[in-house]
């Protein structure tokens, strides 16, 4: 579904991705860990169409994202949860979620998906007319998820959605990815939380300063002793 | 004539004044809030509206029909200039340093300033501008010894008119929630699948748009026009955009009417001369008390 080729990306003079290479598959969940500074961001930027290559290759859906606008990468099906979950906070709960479906036009679909959402994150329903700064960072994380839903993704980027939360939501959090994944978004998730990620991961890739330094079914990796060491606490 | 009712005469003086930088200023703010721009042609967008509502009007006679009729024509015209102008000189800078877009403002300020005087119809001199005839004169208010004239009316109705359309726009509509968000967090209006050029290109059409209508106004009540006209009020209601707190849309229409009432009172009751002055004093003050203006968010700018 998602094939990334060679991709080398710079900031500048500084080098921050070289020669990535990975693939995600239909229905998989598929992990990228790594520390800070790992080039996380940037993989994800580089896909959605924020930051340019310099080379390499993306492949969507068999189609080449190279050059295309951010919003026909949201148009094609690949939408994301970005890092520090960026919500409007100057636009209400509910506004926020309509432009998450900025780009569709089916109004009786996008009511059905506003009450999935809603199902998904009852305390968003609360809150409805609420400005969205005035949510808490769980309530948050559940709207940028939501908001993101509201596009149809067919393959859904989430950039540490654990960060900053408290051990109970991060758990609820990852269930509701494990949700997601099963009604059928495909996901790449990445993050600095190892231990959650490859719990429910199928296959993970280990980013270490700009470069893949390993790969493999998430069960395994979690075993590997150089990921202990580094990513799960010993 | 009392004093307080000269006071009065002023303050309604003033709000007249004040309306038309307002409506100015939101121009200024909408692009800054949007695009990061100062878009320093914005007084000239103005001086081309009134241009444009002066030959309307001189071709057809000032009727009230002939005259709402220069209002549609000036703002579509400027609309589409404000378009033209960010697609072709803004639009390329965008990733390039802020100084560089700004000095490129001042250059298509020079650059509209210029060719209106030396085209033909237009010329270097100032011409007076069209008013209704004495039959037309229908609207006048008189009411404690103060006279609000038909010009006034006008300027307080078109300008409630479009503030109110513009709120309407700005707040209900998918365009409109789709300019805070961008204006909020470009990045992730992108990542949302909005897009942002065409959001940008609405915001250009609108501000200019209104400041075709600010043009027509303040052509109305001088009465006259010259190419050069739309750099003290275009100056001002950048003042008078600072002032409420720059990307704010309310604080412009604060802004504006402070600043126009503030101008008003002092050549009224102190100097004529100092008058700008004192007004670019009262925003040295409420600048020092709040540097991010009256509505303005205390935040730090992004990257
Ligand atoms: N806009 C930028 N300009 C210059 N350098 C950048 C920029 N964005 C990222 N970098 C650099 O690129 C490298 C990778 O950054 P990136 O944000 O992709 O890491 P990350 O793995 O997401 O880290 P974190 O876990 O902290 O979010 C870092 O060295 C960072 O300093
Ligand atoms: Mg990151």
């Amino acid at each position: 579904m998602l094939e990334v080729r060679s991709l080398n990306v710079f900031y500048g003079t500084i080098h921050a991705l070289h020669d990535i290479s990975f693939h995600v598959q239909e229905g998989e969940i598929v992990t990228l860990i790594g520390a800070n500074g790992a080039g996380k961001t940037s993989t994800l930027h580089c896909i959605s169409g924020l930051v340019s290559l310099k080379s390499g290759d993306i492949h969507f859906t068999g189609k080449t994202l190279k050059g295309v606008s951010p919003n026909r990468i949201v148009e094609s099906g690949l939408a994301q949860v970005p890092e520090g979950r960026r919500i409007f906070a100057n636009l209400t709960v509910m506004e926020n979620l309509e432009m998450g479906a900025y780009i569709r036009k089916d109004r009786n679909m996008i009511k059905q998906d506003y009450e999935m959402v809603f199902s998904r994150f009852p305390r968003l329903k609360e809150r409805i007319r609420q400005v969205a700064g005035t949510l808490s960072g769980g309530e948050q994380q559940m709207l940028a998820i939501g908001r993101t839903l509201m596009s149809r993704p067919k393959l859904m980027l989430m950039d540490e959605p654990s960060m900053g939360l408290a051990p109970l939501l991060v758990k609820e959090i990852f269930e509701i990815i494990k949700e997601i994944n099963r009604s059928g978004t495909t996901i790449l998730l990445v993050e600095q939380n190892a231990h959650m990620a490859l719990s429910i991961a199928n296959r993970a890739y280990v980013l270490e300063t700009g470069r893949i330094v390993l790969e493999g079914a998430a069960r395994e990796l979690a075993q590997n002793e150089q990921v202990k060491k580094a990513y799960l606490g010993g | 004539m009392g004093f307080v009712q000269e006071f009065l005469q002023q303050l309604v003086n003033g709000f007249s004044l004040g309306f038309i930088y307002a409506l100015i200023a939101l121009g200024y703010t909408m692009v800054y809030g949007i695009a990061k721009l100062i878009n320093f042609a914005h007084g000239d967008i103005l001086m081309v509206g009134a241009y444009g509502g002066f030959f309307v009007l001189i071709a057809l006679l000032v009727t009230p029909g002939s005259f709402i009729l220069s209002f549609v024509i000036a703002m579509l015209i400027c609309a589409l200039l404000g378009m033209f102008i960010e697609r072709t000189c803004y639009k390329p800078l965008r990733s390039a340093p802020r100084i560089n877009a700004l000095i490129t403002a001042i250059g298509v300020s020079f650059f509209l300033e210029n060719v209106a005087r030396v085209i033909k119809p237009i010329g270097p001199n100032p011409k007076e501008f069209p008013v209704f005839p004495q039959k037309f004169n229908l609207l006048e208010l008189d009411f404690l010894g103060v006279h609000i004239n038909q010009t006034q009316i006008i300027i307080f109705l078109v300008s409630v008119f479009l503030m109110f359309t513009l709120n309407y726009i700005v707040n209900n509509t998918k365009m409109g929630k789709a300019m805070r968000a961008v204006s909020f967090d470009r990045g992730a209006a992108y990542l949302m699948g909005i897009n942002v050029n065409r959001v940008i290109s609405f915001t250009f059409a609108i501000g200019s748009a209104l400041a075709a209508a600010a043009g027509i106004l303040f052509a109305s009540a001088y009465p006259q026009v010259e190419p050069l006209m739309g750099f003290m009020p275009g100056i001002k209601a950048f003042v008078a955009a600072v002032l409420g707190g720059i990307g704010s849309i309310p604080g412009a229409m604060v802004g504006g009417l402070i600043l126009g009432i503030a101008e008003t009172l002092s050549k009224g009751f102190i100097s004529s001369k100092l008058a700008d002055a004192i007004v670019f004093g009262i925003l040295i003050i409420i600048l020092v008390v709040k540097p991010s203006g009256i509505f303005g968010q205390n935040v730090s700018e992004k990257v």
